[in-house]
This record gives C-alpha cells, sequence and structure tokens, in this order.
C-alpha cells in the first residue's frame, strides 16, 4: 500500500510537470497572452491594397505590439478591404489615429502601423479608422519608378 | 444424468487447423473426485482442458459443466460459469507484478464488493491452507517453482470454485514439493467438496491422489479405470506408460524409411 | 526461368494478403480495446498505475534529450543566422522547430524506444508466461483489465511527453544562445513570442503528439497481444513495436503537417 501511495505521487508530479509544459508553451513561448478577448476592443480599417497582409498579424505604434489583425474581407459596397483590428484596451487612440500597411525590412512580414494624431475623443468599440494608407506594392514602386524616368528622360 | 455429475464430455472431437486433435471423447466426472488425464506429449490433454474452461470451440460434440452445454453459452455466462473453475497453469501463471497477496485477492478484488479487511482474512486463509501464510508479502520473482505452484494454488481456490483444473502440475518439481502438491490437492478436492482433474505425465505421483485414469493417445482415449486397474492393466499402452518403457506401442523412432536406405547401405543393390 | 518469376509474384501477392489481413486484424484489435476501455475509467488507479511505468519511467530520456535537441539547435541556428545578421531570431528558429515538428517527432520516437517497447515486451510476456489465459480463466477480460489501462496511459502520457520536450528545448537553446553566446535574452523571447502563434504552432502541435500517443500505443499493445508466445516471438515483437511505430510517426506527421500548415 505504501507502493502506490509513492507511485501516485509521482505520476500527480508528471502530470503537473506536463500541464506546466503546456502552460509555458502557451504563455511564455507562444503569444495566447495577446489573445485576450476581454481586455481587448475592435477597431476597423478600410485599406485599398492590404498587399500580403495576414489575419493575426501584429498592430503596431511606434514599434510596439498593440494588437492583432482579426479578420480580413473584402467590401463589395466600397469596393476595397475591411481590415478588423484586437486592440488590447490599455492602449486608447484618437479618432485621427492613422493607419498604414508597413512592411518590416525589405522583405519582411507585413504588419499595421498605427501613428496617433490629436483629436481628443479616442476610438471606441466598432469605429472605423477614417485615414488609412495602402501597402506599398513592390511592382507598383518600380513601375512608377520607370514612369517617372520616362518622363525624365522626355523632357531632354 | 445424475446430479452428482459435475462435467459430461460427449463425444468430443477437435482439429486445429484441419489437423485433428480430439476424436470422439467421452468422459464423466463426479463431483469430489480427482481425475487424472494422463498421455504423451502432445496428445491433446491440455487441449481437452481448455475445452472444458470454453476457450476454444469443439467442431463437434460438447462439454456440459454443471448441466450446461459450454461452448454454446454467451460471453457473460461463460463468464459466470468461469467463476466457478478454478486453473492451474503449468508454471502457476502469478502475476508477475503483484505480490503473492494481491494474486490471491485478485479475483476477490474483480469479481466481489467484500470489504479489504474480509478480503485480508480470506487471502491469509487461502495461503494457510497452502502453508505460505509467511510468504505473503513476497513477489512471485522471490519464491522457488514449488512454492510458486502452491500460491497459484491458492489463488485458484480463492473463490471456493466446484471445479478446478491442473495443466502438469508436477512438472519440474523437486520430490519434496511435488509430494506437497499431490497431497494439497487431494485434500482440497475432499475437504472443499470439489472435482479435480488433473492433466499430467507423472504416473507415479497422480496414482497414489486420483479416483480415476484416463490415458489419451492419439486424440482417442486408449484406456481407462481406476489406479488399481491402472496397476494391473495389461494392455500394452497403459504397461508401457505407467512403467515408462521406452519401446511399446508409442515406438522410440520417429516413423522414418529404412535405417538402412538412410545410410545409403542399399545403394549397392540398385 | 518462368517458375521464378511467378513464384516472386506469388510471393509478392502473398505477402500483400497477408498484410492486408493483418492490418484488419489490428484494427479489430484497435477497436475492441476501445469498445473496452470501460473498466480503465471507471477503475481510473488501473491507469494511474500504468502512467507511472508509461509517463514517469520515460521522463529521464525526454528531458534530457530534449536539452540536448535544444541546445543543437541553438548553436547550429545561431551558426547560420549571424551570417545574415539575425542571431536574434534563434529563438524563433528553436522554438518553432520545436513546437512545430521536433518535440512531437522526436519525443514519440523515444516514447516508441522506451514505453512502446515496455508494454509490447510486458504484455507479450504475461501472453507467454500464460498470464493472461490464466485471467480469462478468472473471467477478468485480460484486454479490459491489461491492455486497456496500458493503451490510455500511453496515449494520456504522450502529449505531456511532448511538452516536456519541447520546453526543456527551448530552455537548451536558451541556455546555449543566451548564456553562453550571448545573445540578448530579450529579443530572444520577444521574437520568439511575436512568431510563434498559439493555434497555428502550439495547438497543432499538441494535436500532432496526441495522434502519436494514439499510434505509438496501439501497436505496442497490439504487437505485445500478438505476440507468439515464445522468446523469440516476444523479442521480435518488441523490435515490431519500434520499428512500425517510428515509420507511423513519421508518416503520420507528413500528413498532418500537410493538413495543418498548407498554405499558411
Amino acid at each position: 500500500m505504501i507502493q502506490r501511495r509513492t507511485l501516485d505521487f509521482w505520476v500527480g508530479l508528471f502530470v503537473m510537470a506536463g500541464i506546466a509544459a503546456l502552460m509555458f508553451l502557451s504563455l511564455k513561448v507562444g503569444n495566447l497572452d495577446t489573445y485576450g478577448i476581454a481586455d481587448s476592443y475592435v477597431i476597423k480599417g478600410n485599406f485599398d491594397n492590404i498587399g500580403g497582409l495576414k489575419i493575426r498579424a501584429p498592430v503596431k505604434s511606434s514599434g510596439v505590439v498593440v494588437g492583432r489583425v482579426a479578420d480580413i474581407q473584402f467590401s463589395t459596397s466600397t469596393y476595397d478591404a475591411i481590415v478588423t483590428m484586437n486592440i488590447d484596451s490599455r492602449y486608447q487612440f484618437p479618432r485621427d489615429t492613422f493607419a498604414s500597411i508597413l512592411t518590416a525590412g525589405l522583405l519582411g512580414e507585413q504588419y499595421i502601423g498605427l501613428a496617433a494624431g490629436g483629436d481628443e475623443a479616442m476610438l471606441k468599440e466598432g469605429d472605423t479608422i477614417m485615414k488609412t494608407n495602402s501597402a506599398m506594392v513592390l511592382e507598383e514602386m518600380i513601375g512608377r519608378f520607370l514612369f517617372d524616368k520616362a518622363s525624365e528622360d522626355n523632357d531632354f | 444424468m445424475t446430479p452428482e455429475v459435475l462435467v459430461e464430455v460427449s463425444d468430443l472431437n477437435f482439429s486445429y487447423n484441419t489437423r485433428p486433435i480430439l476424436k470422439g471423447i467421452n468422459m464423466t466426472m463426479k463431483r469430489g473426485q480427482v481425475i487424472a488425464i494422463m498421455g504423451g506429449s502432445g496428445s491433446g490433454k491440455t487441449t481437452l482442458l481448455r475445452l472444458i474452461g470454453g476457450e476454444v470451440v469443439p467442431s463437434s460434440g460438447y462439454v456440459k459443466v454443471s448441466g450446461q452445454v459450454v461452448h454454446q453459452l454467451d460471453r457473460d455466462a461463460l463468464f459466470e460459469i468461469r467463476r466457478k473453475m478454478g486453473m492451474l497453469f503449468q508454471f502457476g501463471a502469478l502475476f508477475t507484478d503483484l505480490s503473492v497477496f494481491d494474486n490471491v485477492a485478485f479475483q476477490m478484488r474483480e469479481h466481489t464488493d467484500l470489504p479489504e479487511s474480509m478480503i485480508r482474512d480470506l487471502v491469509l486463509m487461502k495461503l494457510h491452507a497452502v502453508g505460505l501464510r509467511g510468504a505473503h508479502h513476497l513477489m512471485p520473482a522471490e519464491l522457488s517453482g514449488g512454492m510458486a505452484r502452491r500460491v497459484a494454488l491458492a489463488r485458484s481456490i480463492a473463490l471456493d470454485p466446484m471445479l478446478i483444473m491442473y495443466d502438469e502440475p508436477f512438472t519440474g518439481l523437486d520430490p519434496i514439493s511435488l509430494g506437497v502438491i499431490g497431497s494439497l490437492i487431494r485434500r482440497m478436492t475432499d475437504t472443499l467438496g470439489m472435482t479435480s482433474v488433473i492433466v499430467t505425465h507423472d504416473v507415479q505421483e497422480s496414482l497414489k491422489i486420483v479416483d480415476y485414469v484416463y490415458f489419451i493417445a492419439d486424440g482417442v482415449i486408449a484406456a481407462h479405470g481406476t489406479p488399481a486397474e491402472v496397476r494391473d492393466s495389461v494392455a500394452p499402452f497403459v504397461h508401457q506408460f505407467v512403467h515408462g518403457e521406452v519401446d511399446g506401442p508409442v515406438p522410440f523412432h520417429y516413423p522414418a524409411q529404412s535405417y538402412r536406405r538412410d545410410l545409403n547401405l542399399e545403394k549397392a543393390l540398385v | 526461368m518462368f517458375k521464378h518469376l511467378a513464384a516472386s509474384i506469388r510471393g509478392v501477392g502473398h505477402r500483400t494478403t497477408e498484410g492486408i489481413w493483418q492490418l484488419g486484424h489490428a484494427t479489430r484489435f484497435f477497436l475492441l480495446v476501445l469498445l473496452k476501455s470501460g473498466t480503465s475509467f471507471r477503475r481510473f488507479g488501473l491507469v494511474i498505475r500504468e502512467l507511472y511505468y508509461v509517463g514517469v519511467l520515460s521522463l529521464i530520456i525526454i528531458v534530457v534529450s530534449g536539452l540536448f535537441v535544444g541546445m543543437v539547435l541553438g548553436l547550429q541556428g545561431y551558426e547560420t543566422l549571424q551570417k545574415y545578421g539575425s542571431e536574434s531570431a534563434v529563438g524563433t528558429l528553436v522554438a518553432l522547430s520545436l513546437v512545430r515538428e521536433l518535440g512531437p517527432v522526436v519525443a514519440a520516437l523515444l516514447f516508441a524506444s522506451r514505453a512502446g517497447s515496455a508494454i509490447t515486451a510486458e504484455i507479450g510476456l504475461m501472453k507467454a508466461t500464460e498470464q493472461l489465459a490464466a485471467m480469462g480463466m478468472m473471467a477478468v477480460d485480460p484486454v479490459a483489465r491489461v491492455v486497456a489501462p496500458r493503451f490510455w496511459a500511453g496515449v494520456i502520457s504522450m502529449p505531456f511527453l511532448a511538452a516536456i520536450f519541447s520546453v526543456m528545448g527551448v530552455f537548451g537553446g536558451y541556455l546555449v544562445t543566451v548564456t553562453f553566446i550571448g545573445v540578448d535574452a530579450g529579443s530572444f523571447w520577444s521574437q520568439m513570442q511575436s512568431n510563434v502563434d498559439f493555434r497555428i504552432d502550439i495547438l497543432n502541435g499538441f494535436i500532432k503528439s496526441c495522434f502519436f500517443g494514439v499510434a505509438v500505443t496501439a501497436i505496442a499493445v497490439f504487437e505485445g497481444y500478438d505476440s507468439p508466445p515464445t522468446a523469440e516471438g516476444v523479442s521480435g515483437a518488441t523490435t515490431r513495436t519500434v520499428v512500425t511505430s517510428s515509420l507511423v510517426i513519421l508518416g503520420l506527421d507528413f500528413i498532418l503537417t500537410a493538413f495543418m500548415f498548407r498554405g499558411i
């Protein structure tokens, strides 16, 4: 019977270690803690072109992750993309905040950058950001560069 | 059928794949009897026990245990009847991960809701009956062959069965342990009023304790009788078996072509 | 010549039907184990006992291997990443490789050779020494009493072991890159956290390890229960458990990965 007890103890310890490992993976290695639904609010933004933006891409302000992209949909009324973002409720942004789709590094992943404006009123749950800036698409940039170059040449 | 007949084997045939093992066996075993089934190795003795226990299904014929045809029972009824049977396997087949005490208590814990204190008393009684009450804390690995066999015996009588089958209970035992096991089987059969079926080829030891003997050879009953009849039997097979003669109806040589030809001595004639 | 060809074709055919037969047999046994699992949950003590032998005793090898695998990953990752000046991404590399692939797969391979072989050998020996037959004669179903608790203990242990393996690996990677080489601890963790996703990476890794747990233990109990009751039979079955489980783990890993990470 004593043997049974020590055995139970070890099994208990094993299960605890397993659960602790799973918790560690979820919270410390993964980013489950930034998923909290209770302490975040939803804002939306319309973009002409989202480039390679994906769901769960970070939303950053001054380089700090303040939220994540929750959903991306195409609107058939305005013919642009509606991006839904979950923003940590610790961070409040003015109504005239500027949202742009940026790229981390030259070839890195795309994220949404928020640049705060000066409005007194703050964005609330479900609000839509008015001022947006679409993703820089490399092909368009190259195209515009070549076009400019050509028109410069014509001046001569 | 008289009520005191516990096991009735009737015209039993069994084949393994297409090879016939048992051919038309008839037996009756009464309550309170110790019955020996003897025969050479591979004569189908153990198969007979498995048929009685319902582990295998006969090709034709039937085995009746206390009036029920074993192979026609459904699973629950089979398990129900098996609770009234005990089986002692050749080397005891003790559960190696359980202590002697837990081995004997196994069936009580599985099949009854007895309180632990009562199980303790019962287990110690069963172990006392085989003289191993003092060894209840040992693990099976710490037991000698004879002791393991005695623990297995205590385990098989745990739920006071009406029938116990012994598969080669005397194999590999020293003369003292052999005598102990033999007398235990006899004594328990008498005190508990059950039936014992011993499959063995240890003639001398079993003839001392049994009431009736069946000889099986080539899947049929070659001879049967009481020990006294068997000892005095003049039937060549029984005589050879009881006296352990090298050659006789059971030949020493495996069937082969002629010795001369095998050694190429007949080549010259060709 | 023609005779040889016919014989070898016949051989292939025979082996194929034999394989199909065996697969069907194994599947039927697996369903039987599931069907008779009631006892394991009514008397959970039986499973706890096996959890000790299957889970706790596998801990050492899992912890040590995880640590070393993480250390190697850290070292190799650092060597490669620093050429591109992005050595701070080493945390991401270590964590992603572990959580997505190496954790579940290597832990399952180790589990198959440590616990799977032990389960097969134990059940095989119980069969060879007639303990299972004795149990059956005592009107106790050996599948319910012996096989099912071991199966569930294996299924429960595997995700825990895989998680412990991954955590030890991350710790090993941290040890090598941060403590020894001097990568910034802050960027090690922050890069890891912003790139490892809970649902895509950790949950999928967890699901993988559950699949592996079922596969390995099912193979182990089947091989044990099916082994010929002789010394060679049991040793052959033990070898087969390790070989078959390893192949199944890797094959299953490919299929699961294709399902989980396609297009993301």
